[in-house]
């Protein structure tokens, strides 16, 4: 009775989930989705708790059960509270990274409840107690859970600038290595004796995590939307292992939903930026951008006035605001809303021309200006805004850098090039805002700034659209 | 090669879910226009927080002298519940506006 009403609380938890994923994909349902899935997923934890049976004996450790769950929830009801929009990705990885470490320390204790209850036979083999197929989904949950748990922390902290890229020569074969002797670890681990087992298996572990480590350390910033992608299916599959487990088909159907979406938004990512998914496993982009040419196509760049910049935004018919990570950082998504406002009451045309990868992961900047309340059908995709740039009159480059890099379209040695870029030298007039000449994520110059029609604005995104705005609000 | 068989035709049930689930997830991401795609990923990582379930399996079955376990897993039934309700708590901060905004129009 208990076991048919927990299967159908499965049964509704996937539903659930597959539904959310569904409506998540359309704006209008998207907050009704997560809520569905949401809900789904106490359902099925709610039935774990009170309805789950191993052998005839229910569940103990009621205490202990629910202090964990009080914990996680208010921890993560405040964090995820609390976090600012521009955090956003950084939350995202380190709730995965959680996640992660949920699936390997699942894998971990079933490891050790399997090596007590035989311990007093310490001469068995630990392949005389267990199936391939059961000592598969155990390690690989452990393998995969690890990797996902440290990589997704060393984003974390990448992304919210606690350390910097880290990488030597020949790193992505030492990783391969690492990977390798993770496996042959595994492998060892199930053909040794009980009284030696423990120690190939957290070696194992160990293994997995410093893969994890170096996976993700040589990696540029440019590349993390597509490591927090690749690590989020990672963490999907580690979940579904516990489905194998188990043989729970909730956690088997949410973590294999996530698994494969995960690895399609990956692809669809890698994609977007030119970048075949191999170079970003093996972690080589970091080390080729920082070893590319930094070429030569300095010439002299102008820079313009706060108050002829607002001049020729305030008289021009069309505006086109491109919007990049230095906006997101500066926290300039209000103030340029309002400038927004101020030009159209100008009778100024505006619009925002969006690059898929702007800012630190797909659609960060669109979640960015919704917040600042920019109308949904003034934000342009990269195709609408590439054909409206012709009819533009001045594009302002908030923060922006590789994505309008003209290099991607005619440098072929440029690591970014066949990166669709948004063309905003077809424009009449572009100005770019930046805090400095530096190069942006990619590590490489921008010809764009280079050019006759280019004029440069230094400064701090929020500052400058202030100081923008006031001079805007005198003419 | 028997045991290759047998596992099929034991856990045949699952590998099914597995197949129409990957499926399924391409083809419902597939469509998501790219505006959605951090919340979407966001949604989906809280999704994978079903982990959760092993944990409260794991934590309940631990014997209640096995210190190592219960410690393990109280962690892990913490971790998980971090990763489900942050998950979702962030999605849903992150399509509120998309939500406001849509009255808007």
């Amino acid at each position: 009775m208990n076991f048919s009403i927990l299967a159908i609380c499965y049964l509704i938890g996937s539903v659930t989930f597959i539904l959310g994923l569904k409506m998540l994909s359309n704006p209008v349902t998207a907050r009704r989705g997560n809520l569905i899935a949401a809900s789904g997923m106490l359902v099925a934890i709610v039935g774990t708790i009170f309805l789950y049976e191993d052998e005839g004996s229910r569940l103990g450790n009621y205490v202990w059960i629910f202090g964990g769950l009080v914990i996680g929830s208010v921890i993560g009801a405040v964090s995820a509270r609390k976090v600012k929009m521009t955090a956003m990705p950084e939350m995202v990885s380190l709730f995965n990274g959680t996640g992660g470490a949920c699936a390997a320390l699942i894998s971990i204790v079933e490891f050790n409840h399997m090596y007590r209850e035989h311990s007093q036979n310490a001469s068995l083999i630990f392949s005389d107690l267990m199936l391939p197929a059961h000592y598969l989904t155990i390690i690989a949950g452990a393998i995969i859970g690890s990797i996902s748990f440290a990589g997704s922390i060393i984003a974390w902290a990448k992304l919210s600038g606690k350390i910097n890229d880290f990488s030597f020569k020949g790193q992505h074969i030492i990783n391969l290595v690492i990977l390798a002797l993770a496996f042959a670890a595994a492998v060892i681990t199930y053909n040794t004796s009980l009284q030696a087992v423990n120690i190939p298996f957290f070696v194992t572990v160990g293994l997995a995590l410093l893969y994890g480590v170096f996976f993700v350390l040589p990696i540029g910033g440019a590349d993390m939307p597509v490591v927090i992608s690749l690590l989020n299916s990672f963490t999907g599959v580690a979940a579904a292992c516990g489905g194998f487990l188990y043989h729970n088909q909730v956690m088997l159907t949410g973590g294999i939903l996530v698994g494969a979406a995960g690895t399609l938004l990956t692809i669809l990512m890698c994609k977007a930026m030119n970048r075949s998914l191999k170079n970003v496993l093996i972690g080589s982009f970091g080390g080729s951008s920082k070893s590319a040419q930094v070429t030569g196509t300095q010439g002299a760049y102008k820079e313009i006035s706060l108050s002829d910049a607002a001049m020729i935004m305030s008289y021009a018919h069309k505006v086109m605001i491109v919007p990049g990570y230095g906006l997101a950082v500066a926290q300039a998504q209000h103030t340029c809303h309002e400038l927004e406002k101020v030009l159209t009451d100008k009778g100024v045309e505006v619009k925002y021309a969006i690059h898929p990868v702007a800012g630190r992961m797909p659609g960060h900047m669109n979640v960015l200006l919704a917040e600042a309340d920019v109308s949904y059908e003034k934000l342009l995709e990269m195709e609408q805004a590439n054909d409206e740039f012709k009819t533009t009159d001045v594009v302002l480059i908030l923060g922006a850098n590789d994505v309008v890099n003209p290099a991607a379209k005619n440098d072929p040695a440029s690591p970014i090039y066949g990166m669709p870029i948004l063309e905003v030298e077809l424009a009449k007039n572009v100005i770019v805002n930046k805090r400095s000449m530096k190069p942006g994520y990619a590590g490489i110059e921008n010809a764009l700034f280079f050019q006759p029609k280019t004029s440069m604005l230094f400064g701090d995104a929020k500052k400058v659209l202030q100081d923008l705005l006031a001079e805007m609000k005198n003419l | 090669m028997n045991v290759i068989l047998s596992f099929f035709t034991e856990n045949l049930e699952l590998i099914y879910i597995v197949i129409l689930s990957i499926f399924l997830g391409i083809e419902v991401i597939g469509r998501v226009p790219s505006v959605l795609h951090t919340p979407l990923m966001s949604g989906a990582n809280a999704i994978h927080g079903v982990v959760i379930i092993g944990a409260i399996i794991v934590m309940g079955k631990a014997q209640t002298d096995n210190y190592l376990a219960l410690v393990l897993g109280f962690l892990a039934v913490v971790l998980g519940t971090l990763n489900v309700v942050g998950g979702f708590v962030v999605t849903d901060r992150m399509l509120e506006m998309f939500k406001a905004k849509k009255k808007k129009l």
